[in-house]
């Protein structure tokens, strides 16, 4: 590979300006305690976790108020103390606005924990004498997710690395997306806790090592998370270079070892699992205290924030009062959650901050950038940004013209909608949109034909039935014929035998 | 809590941009182009300047009129510079001195007939520029091919502005006395005239011809090589353009001309000779560059650069013109969707074909 990528170019992602600081460096701060808490059921990937309040119920912080449903789900906690006033709906934190499962707790103020469960009163308590799958099952019940975006369930995540056998941990510490510094913040302030969440999860899983990727434009996160784990040989902090999507699962996993993830695989199959830092840090709060995951870091930034930084925030914590609690110093011309590279356009203020809000971004017009979309000049940059090795020019060209199967004989389904190619395109041509759309209405197709094709079964099983009922009934029919027939013979006979034994009797 | 309005309407992400934009590229093309005109401007005078206005002009016109056949509103399509980089192209290269209405047929079917017929920018098949120097050659032969010797405009006897407006208007008054053949063009009578290339070019005649400076009979983009080159490399450093076209572009043409001379020199020029003449660097770094008419990918701009330099040397040496790079570039051009069908990245994940890595 080495003298074709100097020959044709190794070009994946882009070197984006990143504007994480000042934000980056200023000290964290601690919100005020709103007045409602806004809890989404479904804050994770996989099934909406099962309410288990009733309205009016006390609650106190850090209580269970829905369980895990379903192998893939994850358990939500009280974020605050409070009383419970609704169990309904809440809009979600999505581009879309639509209505989600969530549970409403009015605040008492107090902010009072429940006492911690699994911990006990001995200081000398010893996490690591716990069995592997112990470890796992109270980073479940703490609903603890990944917490890089992806909002996978952590604890499955670490089974599933248990099953496969994995030999090494990656965590990353990439935070390639431009603004945010909230992973930054956990491995500047957290460094220890995140280096002990390390060692818990190397323990549930049984991995020898653990690499530590962080993007080298964060040194003091460098030197920190380096101070952190040095008496700990088996976990290595290793600088990569600042390039976005550095912190795509799949491109930090070659970055540090070299290897490619199989497009059919996952990087388990290799023997490597990948969590995020917050999350490393998430599961120290979980194992060490006892405490579920309750609040996030969630970093503040763009021109429209009065005083961009980072900020903790309760799970459940609407936008509108995180705006309220720091203040706007100019309408802000979008508002996102997560990163400007992948985040979602926030459909108003009134959404909540769930356990993946990496980041609230109000941006000004100037820096979102927009434009009026122009027609492609083939100045291939989105083919040389494109860290998959796409032909985003090309996938587009073929969306336009609804042809999605030729945009998926392209790679179309092998995009992470990573959003580099929009970026450098001096068209200004929403290509990720164009990707977006496209999944969308191939999802919408495969789901049609799986409606169609239950329906075609449910036709020819009646079809099938109609005819087998209308052969079985023929075939009773004539059964019922040959045997009255049958019967009528054997009365014959019978009447013909008595006429002849009469008859000899009478001729006898 | 569920019943809010939309504050804005959905806009997926990328929230933030790079910046780029299509006019911006095309104005740093042009101030890469800037220095070798501004050259070839003083080296011809007057009416090399007015031929240039003219053809930018008319690329300008057949843009306009195209757009406004089409419904469509000029002014943005105008602004983003494309057609003008066309008809300054196409101007660099024309003779100098060549009457006005080349420039300007040239100049309106560049546009109309090489970009516009074929749906604008970013759709057209054909190099614009190209296609119009073409089909000028191919209509015009002998008015395309009425080099000058250059006359810097701060020389004696060189034409004022006036003057240059009369020669560009009506014509060279005594064409024949000042007209002189490019190299490629003398070597190619010479040669088919039975006088081989030693005896028809003398060490100083080639010295004179291949001094970097460019004064010698030429189009404007032909003469000033080095500011050409130098042009390039400077879209290059910006990354306006990657180094695998051009590179080898002139490989393609350096490589075959340098087994060529090795057999036999005295049919066949060096391969300095071939890279420093005619518009091979123009073509090189300005014209085969284009981006709607290359492939996408590394690879295939290394295919598409070879196929031109190595059709530029075969036309130059076997063909009925002296010199083959229009050509060269619009036949490749041609190969550029097959190529680009051809030549794919690997995707991450997947081998060349397309199969997922082995667990």
């Amino acid at each position: 590979m080495g003298i074709l990528d100097r020959i044709f170019g190794n070009h994946w992602g882009i070197h984006p300006d990143d504007r994480k600081r000042p934000a980056a460096d200023l000290p964290l701060r601690r919100l005020p305690l709103p007045s409602h808490l806004y809890v989404p059921l479904q804050q994770h990937i996989g099934a909406p976790a099962r309410p288990i309040v009733l309205v009016g119920q006390k609650v106190l912080k850090g209580e269970l108020i829905a369980e895990a449903q379903g192998a893939t789900s994850a358990a939500i906690h009280a974020p605050s103390s409070g009383t419970i006033t609704a169990v309904g709906e809440i809009t979600a934190p999505h581009a879309s606005g639509l209505p989600v499962p969530g549970i409403t707790i009015e605040c008492d103020g107090e902010d009072r924990w429940i006492e911690a469960a699994d911990i006990p009163d001995d200081p000398a308590f010893d996490p690591f004498s716990l069995e592997p799958a112990e470890i796992s099952r109270r980073i479940g019940a703490a609903g603890v997710v990944g917490m890089g975006g992806a909002t996978f369930p952590s604890a499955l995540k670490l089974n599933i690395g248990k099953k496969t056998g994995i030999t090494t941990l990656i965590i990353n510490g990439g935070e390639c997306e431009p603004y945010l510094s909230c992973d930054d913040r956990v491995m500047r302030d957290f460094a220890a806790e995140a280096v002990d969440g390390i060692r818990l999860m190397l323990h549930a899983t049984g991995a020898k090592e653990a690499l530590v990727g962080i993007e080298d434009n964060k040194p003091e996160a460098i030197a920190t998370m380096q101070q952190a784990a040095a008496g700990f040989p088996e976990i290595r902090i290793c600088p990569v270079p600042a390039r976005y999507p550095m912190g795509s699962e799949k491109h930090l996993f070659s970055a540090l070892t070299g290897k490619e993830v199989p497009a059919d695989g996952r990087t388990t199959d290799l023997g490597v699992l990948v969590h995020n830092v917050g999350t490393a840090a998430a599961v120290h709060t979980a194992i060490r205290h006892g405490r579920p995951l309750v609040e996030r870091i969630v970093t503040l930034n763009g021109g429209a924030w009065r005083a961009p930084g980072n900020v903790v925030a309760p799970i459940g914590m609407l936008v509108s009062d995180i705006i309220a609690a720091t203040e706007f110093k100019e309408q802000p011309a979008r508002l996102i959650m997560g990163g400007p590279m992948m985040g979602t356009l926030l459909p108003s203020e009134f959404v909540p901050v769930v356990k993946g809000s990496s980041g609230l971004l109000a941006l000004t017009a100037e820096e979102a950038a927009d434009g009026e979309a122009q027609p492609c000049i083939r100045c291939s940059s989105c083919v040389r940004a494109c860290p998959v090795g796409l032909l985003p020019l090309e996938m587009s060209a073929r969306i336009r013209n609804e042809d999605y199967a030729g945009a998926v004989d392209l790679g179309l389904k092998d995009c992470i909608a990573c959003g580099c190619c929009a970026y450098v395109c001096p068209s200004r041509i929403p290509l990720v949109q164009y990707f977006g759309h496209a999944k969308g209405e191939l999802a919408a197709r495969d789901r049609a034909k799986l409606r169609n094709d239950a329906t075609k079964r449910l036709v020819a099983a009646r079809a099938e039935r109609l005819e087998r009922e209308a052969k079985e009934k023929a075939e009773a029919a004539a059964r019922r014929k040959a045997e009255r027939a049958k019967q009528k013979a054997a009365e014959a006979a019978a009447a013909a035998a008595s006429a002849d034994t009469s008859g000899a009797e009478t001729t006898a | 809590m569920n019943t809010l309005a939309t504050t804005s309407p959905p806009i997926a992400s990328p929230h933030a941009h790079g910046g780029a934009g299509v006019s911006v590229v095309m104005l740093k093309v042009m101030a890469a182009l800037a220095p070798a005109t501004l050259y070839g401007f003083w080296l011809y005078g007057w009416p090399a300047i007015h031929l240039w206005f003219i053809t930018v002009f008319a690329a300008l016109l057949g843009e306009a009129f195209s757009l406004r056949l089409a419904g469509r509103r000029a002014r943005p399509v105008l602004l983003d510079g494309s057609a003008l980089l066309t008809g300054w192209l196409l101007a660099l290269s024309l003779p100098p001195w060549a009457p006005w209405w080349l420039g300007a047929v040239g100049g309106l079917f560049a546009t109309i007939v090489g970009k516009q017929v074929f749906g604008g920018i970013g759709q057209n098949l054909f190099n614009p520029a190209m296609v119009a120097r073409v089909a000028l050659l191919i209509s015009f032969p002998v008015a395309m091919t009425a080099w000058v010797a250059p006359l810097p405009l701060t020389a004696a006897g060189a034409p004022g502005f006036l003057d240059g407006l009369m020669i560009t208007l009506t014509g060279v008054p005594n064409l024949d006395a000042i007209s002189s053949a490019s190299l490629l063009g003398h070597a190619k009578a010479e040669l088919s005239r039975g006088v081989d290339l030693l005896q028809s070019l003398s060490a100083d005649h080639l010295g004179q011809y291949l001094s970097f400076t460019g004064a010698r009979p030429g189009s404007m983009g032909e003469t000033a090589g080095l500011l050409i080159a130098a042009g390039g490399i400077a879209m290059i450093a910006m990354g306006i353009i990657s180094w695998h076209i051009p590179l080898a572009m002139l490989a393609g043409i350096a490589i075959p001309a340098a087994i060529g001379h090795a057999v036999d020199p005295a049919r066949y020029l060096d391969a300095t000779t071939h890279v420093l003449s005619g518009a091979a660097l123009l073509g090189a770094f300005f014209i085969a560059t284009d981006y709607v008419t290359s492939p996408n990918t590394r690879a295939g701009q290394l295919v598409f650069g070879l196929g031109c330099g190595f059709l530029t040397y075969v036309i130059r040496t076997w063909g009925g013109y002296p010199e083959g790079v229009a050509f060269a570039v619009l036949l490749m051009n041609t190969l550029t969707p097959a190529i680009d069908r051809l030549v794919k990245p690997r995707i991450y994940g997947r081998n060349r074909k397309g199969a997922s890595l082995p667990l």
